[in-house]
């Protein structure tokens, strides 16, 4: 029997949107006072992917949620797969060249493992948690999920890729939200990494510790779990100045960068100087569609990629920026109406794990490039340079709305967002 | 695991809010970044594209009295580079060095350059010649951070003719950068080396102008003008001299490449100096953008010293030219008259304190009178004179008569002359017991611890030449005070200048140097020097009753005085007897 597929109408014009606005910035990008050959004419191939992603998230959109969940299993194991032969075999590039984050055959690079990954994780994520009866009441019970994350985020952080790490443990937090794990246990799954940033302060680190103290004495989780918290937590404290030591010395720079660019204003400061510059001079309505000088004088590094959201605003302004975090923000109220309206807890998790990713992704790639977020190097969803995330970002396109046709309620019912979706049920 | 629709809304609520307001949080940054901050990074921005790129100014042009040009700017070319950092600009130069010569000490001084000033665009050819500039055009795209920048040159129709008082430009040192006295100054920019170049630097400098071009990260140009409105350079006005161009030119011509001395030319009435050469001279062309260093080794090893200005810097004894001095101080004083006999009569020179005091005849001069004396520039009646006034007055009436002072030209390196202040010191000088009252009988020739400049003579001489009273020599076309120097009556001057009248006669020392329709009036001088040939003076104006010149000559080891007079008869007969000169408007306010 072939059930007819209802396509997310509001979500794929939101995407194509998208699409469309950053595709004409990386033509932008392209368009410098000397020509770069290679950026020039990334807009044609950004094009020639984003047909490709189009066809790719149709046909994706034919197959069944169950399809997709019985993919997750082997999914996950070949992405783990990739990650290790990444880590072994992997060569850099774009604005880390230093870190090994792709994965070449014969010299022509094949794509980021880690974009698969991502998707992966959150579909075995997913997986693991729909197969409860009730939400993981206790840190004990996380083990499973904690597991499934943390299998390929250590492979990631060897690379090392700070920010599809981040990435993971944004899906990790939002979906177990998503499947109803109490904010007082987050919390506490979350004090480690707390613990592991405070280190660096001992009067924080200590605040932060009487803190945990009393939540775990208000929330009394069983004795073996309370003390290894505590022990984590401590652990952490002492191991921050020795993981410190491990960092790779592009990420040291970073993280000192992020706390003050004029640090190294000429080099490891000096994207985010320009990137600032470039974004602040563009004013309310920007310099003009392909005018920006920092862009077109190279001053701006990785136009096309890590950093096209100063592009953005240097050339369109304060308007052009608003635009599109509007877009992004339509995006993401659309997908949690997909997540709350979905038929499955499977499928509910996927949608809301790939809202998650998204999420990070904007985050830090915009506040990265105004010096709110430190520098790492992932992408701007639809707006960068790059053929496997416009792939990976369209085929989650494809995937929401397939779980948006099986939801409740006809898929492309206005308006968008929550309100009145399950009341009508 | 069962999503209860009442939880899931409410988590869902919760999300949309976290989303939005995330969202709005960034959102709030960029509005502080790019509107409410917007200025600030309008300026990095623009700070970051635009190089300013200095345009340079013309000097004032130098004009002599007439409207001749005794100085004039000519189409030059500066070659610069713009660089972000020294290494940079080491490879680039490097690269540079297979097309045009540049040394590694060019290299290393350019990015001396660069590192005292960033922000300029680094020198590295002042003065590129016209085939380096049409080599580097050709090169054009292999160098984008190189520009080329049209500049005024400096350059002297008449050269060597007007070294003695004109100077040169030339780039300025790095000594000089970091002196405080050249705060306002830049590297890369020119600046007055000596003589009036020097002397009204601050004139004839000019406002330096700008203008923008784009450049990118790379410091590459991608757009020569247009970013931002071009800051024109304001060029100098123009300074007018009192030189007499013409006569300048017939002096260092006369003089030639073979006679060592100075020329001063001054008019009495006025203080204005004429025309000031010291020969032999050096091309002040030739230090435009760079002196060639075998040129600078030739003009250094040379014996007699081109680069040494005779006329302002050299001192010579003044010899017999003194002796208007001596007799001014006297008849000042009230002592003599121009009739007046000494009581002994020349007969070769004077017996004094045990010591016999030579004239320069041999033959003896006999029982002359002062006027006479002074024509036939007897020794033995200047040494009675001398005695006569004391050593102490004669002294003072010297110092009175400013031979211990500069002339107060308006010339850089003017050398300060020198004349004993007081009997002390003497007294300093060899020890109080340690010499005699003979010092008086040298003092009172023009010989001993008494020597003078060119210029500072011919100062005195137009004290001679008019009322007794003396301008400051000024070059540049002003009026100076005058200041009694002397106070003698218009008889006494008179009898003075006869007397000086009949030095270029048959009844005196010059008789061969007179002009035909004009008297000449002067004294010849002839200094003794023991090593060598002496050197021959003649200071001295015309004509006799109207004086409209002062002439001082000095010829180094030139022998006899009336070699002098006659370079200063031919000097004086060119500047009273050629066709008027018509003059010329200058353009301008100057």
């Amino acid at each position: 029997m072939i059930k007819r597929v209802f396509a997310d109408y509001p979500l794929v014009i939101i995407a194509l949107l998208l699409s469309a606005y950053g595709i004409a910035v990386v033509y932008s990008a392209g368009q410098t006072d000397v020509l770069q050959a290679s950026v020039a004419s990334a807009y044609r191939r950004q094009l020639a992917w984003f047909a490709v992603a189009l066809v790719a998230a149709w046909l994706l959109s034919r197959a069944s949620v169950r399809l997709i969940e019985w993919v997750s299993w082997p999914g996950y194991l070949l992405a783990i797969v990739l990650l290790l032969v990444t880590l072994f075999f992997g060569s850099g590039g774009g604005t880390a060249s230093s870190m090994r984050g792709w994965l070449t055959v014969g010299g022509v690079r094949l794509g980021q493992p880690a974009e698969l990954a991502k998707v992966a994780v959150v579909l075995m994520l997913a997986k693991v948690l729909a197969a409860r009866r009730d939400p993981p009441k206790s840190l004990v019970e996380l083990w499973l999920p904690a597991l499934v994350v943390l299998v390929p985020w250590l492979l990631v952080m060897a690379q090392p890729d700070l920010g599809t790490g981040m990435v993971f443990v944004g899906i990790f937090f939002a979906m177990l939200f998503w499947a109803g794990v109490s904010a007082r246990l987050l919390l506490l799954a979350a004090s480690p990494a707390i613990s592991l940033l405070l280190a660096f302060n001992t009067g924080l680190w200590g605040a932060w510790f009487l803190i945990l103290i009393a939540v775990v004495l208000w929330y009394k989780p069983y004795v073996v779990e309370g003390v290894v918290l505590i022990v984590t937590n401590v652990a952490m404290g002492v191991l921050a100045p020795i993981l410190w030591d491990k960092l790779a010395p592009h990420q040291r720079a970073r993280l000192l960068v992020f706390l003050d660019p004029s640090e190294d204003p000429q080099a490891s400061g000096y994207h985010v100087i320009q990137s600032q510059i470039a974004i602040g001079s563009g004013g309310w309505f920007g310099k003009g569609f392909t005018l920006g000088t920092q862009k077109r004088g190279s001053f701006l590094p990785e136009q096309h990629t890590d950093f096209i959201f100063a592009v953005v605003g240097e050339e369109l302004g304060f308007l052009g920026v608003s635009m599109a975090l509007a877009l992004f923000l339509l995006l993401f109220l659309r997908v949690i109406r997909v997540a709350s309206r979905a038929n499955d807890s499977f499928s509910s998790l996927v949608a809301f794990g790939l809202l998650g990713s998204w999420m990070v992704h904007v985050i830090e790639n915009v506040g990265m490039t105004l010096n709110l977020m430190p520098i790492t190097g992932i992408p701007l969803p639809f707006f960068s340079y790059g053929g496997s995330f416009m792939l990976a970002c369209w085929l989650a396109i494809g995937i929401l709305v397939r779980i948006s046709s099986e939801g409740r309620g006809e898929a492309d019912a206005l308006p968008i967002g929550l309100r009145g979706s399950s009341s009508r049920y | 695991m069962s999503l209860h629709p009442n939880d899931i809304q409410r988590r869902g609520r919760f999300a949309a809010w976290l989303t939005a307001l995330s969202l709005l949080a960034l959102a709030s940054g960029f509005f502080r970044a790019q509107v409410l901050d917007s200025e600030r990074y309008q300026l990095s921005s623009e700070k970051n594209r635009l190089r300013e790129v200095p345009i340079p100014a013309a000097r004032g042009n130098i004009y002599d009295r007439h409207g001749a040009i005794i100085a004039e700017n000519v189409p030059g070319y500066t070659v610069t580079i713009l660089s972000t950092s020294a290494d940079t600009l080491r490879s680039t130069l490097s690269r540079l060095s297979s097309i045009i010569d540049l040394t590694p000490a060019d290299i290393e001084s350019a990015v001396r350059r660069l590192r005292r000033d960033p922000n300029r665009p680094t020198v590295v050819l002042a003065d590129a010649s016209f085939d380096q500039v049409s080599v580097l055009e050709e090169h054009r795209t292999e160098f984008p951070s190189l520009i080329i920048q049209a500049a005024p040159k400096r350059r002297y129709p008449d050269g060597p003719a007007s070294s003695a008082f004109v100077g040169y430009t030339s780039e300025i040192n790095e000594t000089e950068l970091n002196s405080a006295d050249y705060v306002e100054y830049k590297s890369g920019q020119q600046i007055g080396r000596a003589g009036l170049e020097r002397q009204y630097e601050s004139q004839l400098r000019g406002l330096e102008g700008s203008r923008f071009v784009e450049v990118d990260a790379r410091g590459r140009v991608v757009r020569e003008s247009g970013a931002r409105p071009d800051r024109p350079a304001t060029a100098a006005p123009p300074l007018q001299t009192n030189i007499d161009m013409d006569l300048q030119r017939f002096i260092a011509s006369y003089l030639g490449d073979s006679l060592v001395g100075g020329v001063v030319a001054i008019e009495p009435s006025t203080g204005a100096v004429l025309a000031i050469h010291s020969a032999p001279t050096y091309d002040p062309n030739r230090f435009i953008g760079g002196i060639p260093t075998e040129y600078y080794k030739q003009l250094t090893t040379d014996d007699r010293r081109p680069l040494y200005n005779k006329a302002m810097q050299g001192r010579y004894p003044p010899a017999s030219t003194f002796k208007l001095a001596t007799a001014a101080v006297a008849l000042e004083a009230g002592l003599v008259t121009m009739d007046t006999r000494m009581p002994t009569p020349c007969s070769g020179g004077y017996q004094y304190g045990g010591r016999y005091f030579r004239c320069w005849d041999r033959n003896g001069h006999g029982a002359v009178t002062l006027a006479q004396a002074i024509a036939k520039s007897c020794d033995t009646y200047f040494y009675q004179l001398g005695l006569r006034i004391t050593l102490s007055r004669f002294l003072a009436g010297g110092v009175k008569l400013k031979f211990g002072e500069k002339s107060g030209i308006d010339l850089p390196n003017e050398t300060t002359p020198q004349w004993p202040y007081a009997v002390e010191y003497f007294d300093k000088a060899y020890g109080p017991k340690n010499w005699t009252n003979a010092v008086t009988l040298n003092l009172s020739i023009g010989q001993g611890e008494n020597t003078q400049t060119i210029l500072n003579m011919a100062r005195f001489y137009t004290a001679l030449a008019t009322d007794g009273s003396a301008a400051r020599p000024e070059v540049v076309a002003r009026n100076p005070e005058r200041t009694r120097i002397m106070e003698l009556t218009p008889a006494q001057l008179t009898g003075l200048r006869d007397a000086m009248g009949d030095v270029v006669s048959g009844r005196g020392t010059a008789g061969s140097a007179a002009i035909e329709g004009v008297v000449l009036a002067g004294k010849t001088g002839t200094a003794q020097n023991e090593t060598a040939r002496d050197h021959a003076w003649f200071v001295g104006f015309a004509p006799k009753d109207d004086p409209k010149i002062v002439v001082a000559v000095m010829l180094w080891q030139g022998e006899h005085g009336y070699a002098a007079a006659r370079i200063a008869s031919k000097v004086v007969a060119h500047y009273l007897k050629r066709p008027a000169i018509q003059p010329v408007d200058i353009e301008g306010d100057g």
